[in-house]
């Protein structure tokens, strides 16, 4: 008896330390990202480097001022969520509304690809297509550049607005609808009237997720973004965003250059911990 | 209105069968059989890919023997045994931080946690990758779960059993469907993963067996891919691979909508 209690105590025990696994390998995280990070921030200056216009890490005078990346990064989400959004919550609509079931099964599996797809053949293809088209209807010398970057990234946030959305608006009860529909309105009116306020929460959850993705998307915005440390004053302008300037120079730094690299994590780490909180309250308010 | 709607989704439809289709044309007729069983040669001059096969291999396998035990054990802990609301809320929100932070952050936190102390190897990039997708498998277990009746248990609390035995003999077995699911979501994530090997693995293009690969630094396929349309403009090579993760991906996904269907016939019977 006193056997069988011991090992109960000392299952408990190991399913409760499995628990706090995911705890600890956030804090872990944390902890590391901001210990390597401060050091460089310290010694840069806060100022100079969140709103330095320069950045020359491999200069004889370093300059590591990052607001390249931060506008970059701000202006490529932007962009990303102006041609990703409509069509992902347009096809939501049409997905979770209007289209019959075998419909919806096929296009679902569509979207599951587009989510599957590996980013690196994203930023292969955009390579490959996206950017020597861009060059040729704009007759620039070179296509990579902000705008290759956007419309990948685009195409990137695209499955996750639509999934999510898509369950949302699935999530709205049928009464709503046939009230509408009882009253005159017509099937549109309803979703765009009815169906899509009451699932506003939701929607709302699925672009801050598409932020999330856009932001945190490394390998293929650096395959087509020319990845050249500019001020992003026009679309075409070869830009580095703030993932990509943290993996384009990782390899080969050292010192305050690597330290300053973990500086630009660290800030890319606070940007996520904020989308994560407001997707957070979103949901949250959706299940309310 | 109705004509928008239609068009958004044919884009999207379009979009994703052009992709697929592009890669595929182009990739296919470079897919040999001599760059699927060599490595690459200087010598030669030639390109294979037979070591970044093994690693993916190597890397999917060794990441799941790692993430399964803690996000099933995880899962276990928050459906049967905590009692403590506040701990609960902790673990999901720790949880659901985990499943938002991207690839290049897991890159560098793997590099500083695993590679700093362990050198550059696949071993580094499985670790980290194990705590990428831990919230992935714990989830998909916690769901299924949930679907075990109340009542089974009880049963088995009544004939006598301890709680151990009851999460062995009744829970355990119950959440096989979420385990799988876990299983193909995760594979398809590691696949697809490049960004936070890249700084954990490396990207060597060494033969190895399993335990000298996982020891030593390695390139998976898309770090591959990466390497050899970006830094050495082999392009033929980087759509061959390109087709295979792509015909992957399909595949895993089939697989995953396979099983969604199977399980769900079963919980209904």
């Amino acid at each position: 008896m006193k056997k069988s209690r011991m090992t109960e105590r000392i299952v408990a025990g190991v399913f409760l330390l499995m628990g706090l696994v995911t705890v600890g390998c956030v804090l872990l995280i944390t902890a590391y990202l901001v210990a390597s990070g401060i050091p460089a921030i310290r010694q840069i200056g806060l100022v100079d480097f969140l709103f330095g216009k320069e950045w020359a890490s491999t200069a004889a005078e370093p300059k590591y001022g990052i607001l390249p990346f931060l506008l970059t990064s701000i202006y490529g989400t932007c962009g990303a969520l102006v041609l990703g959004v409509p069509v992902g919550f347009l096809t939501a609509v049409y997905l979770s509304k209007m289209a019959s079931p075998r419909v919806k099964r096929t296009m679902q599996s569509a979207v599951g690809l587009l989510a599957g797809i590996p980013s690196v053949v994203y930023g292969l293809v955009g390579m490959l297509v996206l950017v020597p088209a861009i060059r040729k209807t704009f007759g620039i010398p070179d296509g990579s550049g902000l705008l290759a970057a956007i419309v990948v990234l685009a195409v990137m946030i695209l499955p996750s607005v639509i999934k999510m959305s898509v369950t949302a608006l699935d999530a709205v009860p049928k009464e709503y609808e046939d009230a509408s529909l009882a009253l005159g309105a017509t099937p549109a009116e309803t979703w765009f009237r009815v169906s899509v306020p009451a699932a506003k929460s939701g929607i709302a959850a699925s672009v801050v997720l598409g932020v999330g993705r856009a932001i945190g998307e490394a390998m293929a915005v650096m395959m087509v973004a020319g990845n050249v440390p500019n001020m992003p004053h026009s679309l075409f302008d070869s830009v580095r965003f703030l993932t990509t300037a943290v993996s384009s120079e990782m390899s080969y730094s050292s010192g305050l250059q690597q330290q300053a690299l973990f500086s630009i994590a660290l800030v890319l780490f606070l940007f996520i911990l904020l989308i994560n909180a407001t997707l957070n309250f979103f949901l949250k308010r959706g299940n309310d | 209105m109705k004509v928008l709607l239609r068009c958004a989704a044919f884009l999207t439809a379009g979009l994703a069968l052009a992709i697929m289709l592009y890669v595929i044309i182009r990739g296919i007729p470079n897919i040999t059989w001599q760059l699927l069983s060599t490595k690459p040669s200087y010598l030669r001059g030639t390109i294979g890919i037979l070591p970044d096969l093994l690693n993916t291999l190597y890397v999917v396998f060794a990441t799941l023997l790692v993430v399964l035990p803690l996000g099933v054990g995880a899962a276990v802990y928050l459906t049967e045994y905590a009692t403590n609301k506040r701990l609960v809320y902790v673990i999901e929100y720790a949880a659901e931080t985990l499943s938002g932070i991207p690839s290049v952050i897991y890159g560098l936190a793997g590099m500083l946690l695993f590679s700093n102390r362990m050198g550059t190897c696949l071993m580094a990039g499985v670790l980290t990758l194990a705590i990428m997708n831990l919230p992935t498998v714990m989830r998909t277990t916690q769901e299924s779960l949930k679907t075990v009746p109340q009542s089974y248990r009880e049963g088995a609390f009544g004939l006598g059993a301890g709680k151990w035995r009851v999460v062995r003999t009744v829970v355990l077995p119950g959440c096989i469907d979420g385990v799988v699911t876990g299983c193909i979501l995760s594979v398809g994530r590691i696949l697809g993963e490049s960004a936070a090997l890249l700084f954990t693995a490396g990207f060597a293009h060494a033969l190895n067996g399993v335990i000298d690969g996982l020891a030593s630094p390695g390139a998976t396929l898309t770090v591959a891919l990466y390497v050899y349309a970006k830094e050495q403009g082999e392009f033929g090579v980087a759509f061959a691979i390109a087709a295979i993760l792509m015909l992957l991906t399909l595949a895993v996904n089939a697989l995953a909508g396979l099983a969604g269907k199977y399980f769900r016939k079963r919980s209904q019977s």
